[in-house]
């Protein structure tokens, strides 16, 4: 999987790689080498159709995956059988690049669910073990490093201020006593910039609330990182690297599936445990129990009563962003 | 005629000598401004990109499974059935009590060792225990241990409470703590959010001794985006590049909440 889809269509190219060497050979004589052929009305609708016929040559010497790529929707077009037939591609990329037999699926959101998340300021101590659970979880790149959680560190003299939040911290133990310390990760907001701006429609918000890529559609233009105010996107600059013997396979198309080079990836609440009814890999590390992670539409989860009880507030609210994580003192 | 074009000549010379001496004036300007871009960006290539904070350089990246003492084990769905759906609570394993020390009427049950209901500082045994900032000014053991059934917590008003719902006796004074712990808002749950859940007692994150949470050590911070190339990096310094060394034994919190009842 060096590369999930090819460039776009250049038939050469796509005859170079999918039928190999003798690819090129298929293409018919090239109908615009006479010049009273040119000059003839119907010669332009004669080189389309050989243009056509040369593309279902093509095609036709290609693989069935290869064909599945070239041929690829969008998923939000995607029939049941076509995801179906996605998912077993995918898995077969898995199984020849890391030995392993992965349970990719393409479970849709549940009724009656929207995910909200809660995080404690007055707990967090600060030790990061979010980031890195959420590594693990989501097979994100090892070298280069990917983090989809970046805990900021600030002054408790200046209160939350996102301009002077420092993720690098590193003294000896945590908490530091004139420090509290503010995890941010993708606040999966209700009116999302990300998913406006994406000229595409590779991302987009899912009826429970969690906004995911389709990494597949992706054209790698990074206008959703611009966007985003909480600097939650992630763009993958190389190949992502990741240990066999670390590979989670537990995966979830639109979330910690293995992505290729060149697109944009992003928290999903952990979309492959979450949609299982479990909580996200960062909710279960945490030794303060600083997060909680619930269902905003029932009114006796811990998000809810978090809502109701506490005072909370979101990150950059004057953008109208509407996350739907939220910040709150227990204390 | 020629009379006539001799001013207009000359005009044109005085014209093309004005826009010399112009053009005089101009190139030293343009090779002042050139050297001055030259010599900024000059200055900005040789600085070293932007650092909010000073502090340890994150030049390498850290990967999770050197971390095993946090991440090695996954308990989180021991004894819980998902499918079921029914929301039930499961608590985690007991009271983090000291190997060997429970139960405690095996000591204080036997005939030569008689309640003592007398406040004073432990000499012989348990004198490990001391109480920090938990009001050890005003109380002592037998506040919160029952004098004639030490199995047992006592509440202020007399009841017996066992050591599994020690929860009950803390509520006393953190009723706040309390009640935001029964609805889930304070303290950790794992499993399921719209299923079964395993929640911890206060004293499996409190050392109800010394009740603050224990500070921990951070885990390496984030690569610098200037580090992300390999070629960037300045060489591993010893410390950090050994993972399964001082760095990951340092990092196993919970037996910094054991502790005797």
């Amino acid at each position: 999987m060096s590369r999930d889809r090819h460039p776009l269509p250049v038939l050469g190219e796509v005859a170079h790689d999918c039928a190999g060497p003798g690819g090129a050979q298929q293409f018919p004589p090239d109908p615009a080498n006479s010049p009273e052929e040119e000059a003839q009305a119907g010669s332009r609708r004669e080189f389309l159709a050989n243009l056509g016929l040369a593309a279902a040559g093509v095609l036709a010497g290609c693989t069935d995956q290869q064909r599945e790529e070239f041929l690829r929707k969008k998923f939000t077009e995607l029939s049941p059988a076509e995801v179906e037939q996605r998912l077993t591609h995918l898995r077969a990329e898995v199984q020849q690049k890391w030995g392993k037999v992965a349970n990719i699926s393409a479970k849709a959101a549940m009724p009656g669910v929207l995910f909200g998340y809660g995080l404690d300021l007055s707990r967090c101590i600060g030790c990061r073990r979010c980031e890195y659970a959420c590594v693990k979880e989501n097979n994100q790149s090892r070298d280069p490093q990917s983090h989809w959680i970046r805990v900021l560190e600030m002054e408790k003299a200046r209160g939350v201020d996102l301009e002077q939040g420092n993720p690098y911290y590193d003294p000896a133990t945590v908490p530091d006593p004139d420090h509290f310390y503010v995890p941010v990760a993708c606040q999966q907001c209700a009116h999302s910039p990300c998913t406006r701006v994406c000229p595409v429609g590779a991302t987009w918000e899912e009826p429970d609330g969690i906004v995911v890529v389709d990494y597949d559609w992706c054209i790698g233009c990074r206008s959703c990182m611009a966007s985003c105010p909480y600097g939650a996107r992630h763009f993958n600059w190389a190949t992502p690297n990741i240990p066999a013997e670390e590979l989670n396979t537990n995966m979830h198309l639109l979330g910690n599936r293995p992505r290729p080079r060149g697109v944009v990836e992003k928290c999903t609440f952990c979309i492959q445990r979450t949609r299982e009814g479990r909580y996200p890999a960062c909710v279960e590390i945490c030794p303060v129990g600083a997060r909680k992670f619930g269902n905003l539409l029932d009114p006796d989860s811990e998000i809810s009563k978090i809502l109701k009880q506490k005072r909370v507030f979101v990150l950059k609210s004057g953008l109208r962003t509407e996350p739907k994580f939220y910040y709150f003192y227990g204390l | 005629m020629a009379e006539g074009e001799d001013p207009q000549v000359g005009h044109a010379e005085a014209g093309l000598g004005f826009e010399l001496s112009k053009t005089g004036a101009l190139v030293p300007l343009l090779v002042l401004a050139g050297i001055t871009l030259v010599a900024v960006l000059g200055f900005v290539e040789n600085q070293p990109p932007f650092l909010p904070n000073e502090g340890v350089l994150a030049a390498f990246p850290h990967s999770p499974s050197e971390f095993t003492a946090v991440f090695g084990v996954d308990h989180a769905l021991d004894g819980l059935d998902g499918g079921k759906g029914d929301g039930g609570m499961v608590a985690v394993a007991g009271p983090p009590f000291s190997r060997g020390i429970f139960p405690c009427m095996d000591c204080h049950g036997e005939k030569d060792l008689p309640p003592n209901p007398t406040r004073r500082e432990l000499v012989d045994k348990h004198k490990n225990i001391k109480l920090v900032n938990h009001d050890e000014e005003h109380r002592w053991c037998l506040d919160c241990h029952d004098l004639n059934d030490r199995d047992s917590l006592h509440l202020a008003g007399g009841e017996l409470v066992p050591f599994t719902e020690s929860y009950r006796l803390c509520g006393q004074c953190h009723g706040t703590q309390y009640r935001d712990w029964k609805v889930g808002i304070h303290g950790k749950r794992t499993g399921y959010w719209n299923g079964p859940k395993r929640y911890l007692l206060c004293v499996n994150c409190h050392n109800p001794h010394s009740p603050h949470f224990a500070p921990l050590q951070p885990l390496p911070p984030p690569v610098r985006p200037h580090f992300l190339r390999a070629s960037d990096r300045p060489p591993a310094p010893l410390e950090t590049s050994a993972p399964d060394g001082g760095s990951a034994s340092a990092l196993e919190p919970q037996k910094e909440t054991k502790h005797e009842p």
